[in-house]
């Protein structure tokens, strides 16, 4: 899908928030110059198509009661595939990347509590056969992701306390 | 630590908001309250931190942003706050976090680069290597992205 001038407009903003009133779809209308039917519609499309992963609440995990972690895990090359369709299954897994090193799967675990998260570790190594895996949950967290400009620039906010 | 109806909130909106024209008035009603009681709560969620924002989060991978790259830094724990302040402040930076070490793995801080061009990271993390005066760090270049998703809370 290709974006236009309008969409690029729209996703930077809704990006940052959509405003806490009865008809927000309107005012954000209202302040880039659109329809409230325009920007539905736009909105629709562009999450249909997978640009917008997700249009709604972005919580922080701790604040909801979460605790997470942060696992590297050394795979054979051979068991890559076997090893991320366990681990991916958990629904606490929210990424899970291929790195270029000895440690070659990062992901993140969020659970409900500190023993359903060591219970998920502990099944993980058990299931895959994999017995070196690091855990290295934050301790601080000084800057955190919050949008991306259109115009090719990361915009991020911090200091403060959340995710894995 | 939340209430009952702030759990229900949460699991709604973690969903998504619905594209209608009055998608509050849409959950409350679902949720049996009123429109300016889901507003109050959700104020109040984002008040408390609870809900860092209410917006979208985009997928990167199709916007341009394909070469990641996370590096992990081995700080000493008295200069911690300030080399943390000297990373957070590029703005090329998206994530900046302590973490706690592991046996044989004594990288301590972590930051994350979302670039369009693996040299560009390249170059981003000399610059912040020499700002820091930081010489023991590990760059990992992300060469596929096996599982991407937004939490799901209080549905295990």
């Amino acid at each position: 899908m290709q974006l236009d001038e309008r969409d690029r407009k729209l996703l930077d903003r809704v990006q940052k928030s959509i405003p806490l009133t009865g008809r927000p779809y309107l005012a954000l209308a209202r302040e880039l110059g659109m329809s409230e039917d325009e920007v539905l519609a736009r909105l629709k499309r562009m999450k249909e198509a997978g640009i917008i992963r997700r249009l709604g609440g972005i919580f922080d995990s701790r604040k909801v009661g979460y605790t997470g972690t942060l696992c590297a895990a050394r795979v054979p090359p051979e068991a890559v595939e076997e090893v991320a369709r366990v681990v991916n299954a958990y629904p606490g897994v929210t990424h899970n990347y291929l790195r270029d090193h000895q440690y070659n799967m990062w992901f993140t675990i969020l659970a409900p509590s500190e023993a359903r998260l060591r219970e998920i570790v502990e099944e993980i190594k058990v299931r895959t056969g994999i017995e070196d895996i690091l855990e290295l949950p934050a301790v601080n967290i000084y800057k955190i992701f919050v949008t991306f400009r259109m115009d090719g620039v990361g915009h991020a906010h911090g200091p403060g306390k959340g995710d894995s | 630590m939340l209430t009952d109806l702030e759990r229900e909130i949460v699991k709604r909106l973690q969903d998504g908001l619905p594209l209608v024209p009055e998608p509050f008035a849409a959950l409350a009603a679902e949720l049996g309250i009123g429109e300016e009681e889901l507003l109050a709560a959700v104020e109040d969620l984002q008040r408390r931190g609870v809900m860092r924002r209410l917006g979208a989060a985009l997928q990167h991978l199709r916007v341009g942003y394909t070469a990641n790259a996370m590096v992990a830094w081995r700080v000493p724990d008295a200069r911690m706050p300030e080399v943390a302040a000297v990373f957070a402040g590029f703005h090329e930076v998206t994530h900046c976090y302590e973490r706690k070490t592991a046996p044989g793995w004594p990288y301590n801080l972590y930051t994350v680069i979302h670039r369009p061009e693996r040299n560009e990271c390249l170059a981003i993390i000399e610059r912040m290597q020499q700002a820091a005066g930081i010489d023991d760090y590990v760059v990992l270049f992300s060469t596929a992205e096996l599982k991407r998703t937004s939490m799901r809370y209080f549905c295990d």
